[in-house]
């Protein structure tokens, strides 16, 4: 099944799930027809909230910056020893 | 799987990168001591004086260690690899960038991790501790965790470095899944890992380092990301 169908019939669940609760008057229908806002705000918020604690959390290795010039000078000794043509270009 | 019959062929297309290749075979014959691989070169044409680097590492190496097959001119990142794996002639394939972003002293993680776990494809990820990207400011890693987290809540990956292209397949799946792939550039890499992680190939992920040398380039204008957000539709309604 394509993806897009996939969350179109999750989409299609949710949507039955909330025209229930509109019929079953669990909870009060003032509150029932705005979940459809609640559940996209709350979606928009836990994706900002994704994203800012992966920034945060971003990973990164600035000592291996410092490995890469030590390997490419090491490599760079190595074919200049063995005739192979190193100059940068 | 009896590891003493495991080959790998290390395909790295290449453009204007005379010295770095030069540099990459050095590190891949140093990390991989034991291992039985080929490093198959696609060059597109480049007027660097690329290839006549490669003969002289041929006769360092040894022709049969270092596979130059290049190519008229630019053809493009997809096709580089069909070309590569046409002479590839081991039952593992490697794909990794030209420019030093992807060191080879990875190599060995990628290998075990697949003969630990028997993965179809291993894909090394910048994403996770262990992992690690250096050169980018602030605004490309927003950008970056921005399309990540898109990417996933929109197309349920189960990876988590899509556009990552330092990747370890079996040959045989590696043909597979590129024969039905049709985009261009970095969403290709995405396709390729969506298209088979929709066919329910086993895969696995290593963390890597991502050193990005060319400092300042901002590769990611506003056309870039139209793109990309073409490209996740794409794949949203494709796969």
């Amino acid at each position: 099944m394509k993806h897009v169908l996939k969350l179109l019939s999750l989409l299609v669940v949710i949507s039955a799930l909330w025209i229930g609760l509109l019929q079953a008057s669990i909870i009060p229908q003032s509150h029932t027809w705005l979940l459809p806002i609640y559940f996209i705000v709350s979606l928009g918020c836990y994706g900002l909230l994704m994203v800012g604690v992966g920034l945060m959390r971003f990973p990164t290795c600035p000592e291996e910056a410092l490995l890469l010039q030590q390997d490419i000078a090491e490599a760079k000794d190595f074919l200049k020893q063995k005739g192979v043509d190193v100059g940068s270009d | 799987m009896d590891a003493a019959k495991n080959k790998y062929s290390i395909i790295v297309p290449t453009y204007n990168e005379r010295l770095n290749i030069a540099l990459i075979v050095y590190l891949i014959f140093k990390h991989l001591r034991d291992v039985d691989f080929e490093i198959i070169v696609v060059d597109d044409g480049s007027p660097d004086g690329t290839r006549e680097v490669l003969k002289q590492l041929q006769d360092l190496y040894g022709e049969d260690r270092i596979l130059l097959r290049p190519r008229a001119k630019k053809l493009g990142l997809g096709t580089a690899y069909v070309h590569g794996l046409k002479h590839a002639s081991g039952n593992f394939v490697v794909i990794m960038d030209a420019d030093l972003s992807h060191h080879p002293k990875y190599l060995p993680s990628f290998i075990k991790k697949q003969m630990e776990t028997g993965a179809s494809i291993v894909t090394g990820t910048r994403y996770v501790t262990g992992g690690g990207v250096h050169g980018w400011n602030l605004m490309r890693k927003l950008t970056s965790r921005g399309a990540n987290v898109l990417a996933q809540t929109l197309l349920w990956p189960c990876v988590s470095d899509l556009t990552g292209s330092f990747r370890l397949y079996k040959k045989s799946v590696l043909e597979d899944v590129i024969s039905s792939c049709v985009s261009k550039g970095y969403v290709f890499q995405m396709e390729m890992i969506v298209r088979a992680s929709r066919k329910g190939y086993h895969i696995e992920e290593v963390p890597i380092t991502f050193v990005d040398r060319v400092f300042g380039s901002s590769k990611l204008g506003g056309s870039e990301i139209v793109e990309y957000l073409k490209g996740l539709i794409y794949l949203m309604i494709t796969t």
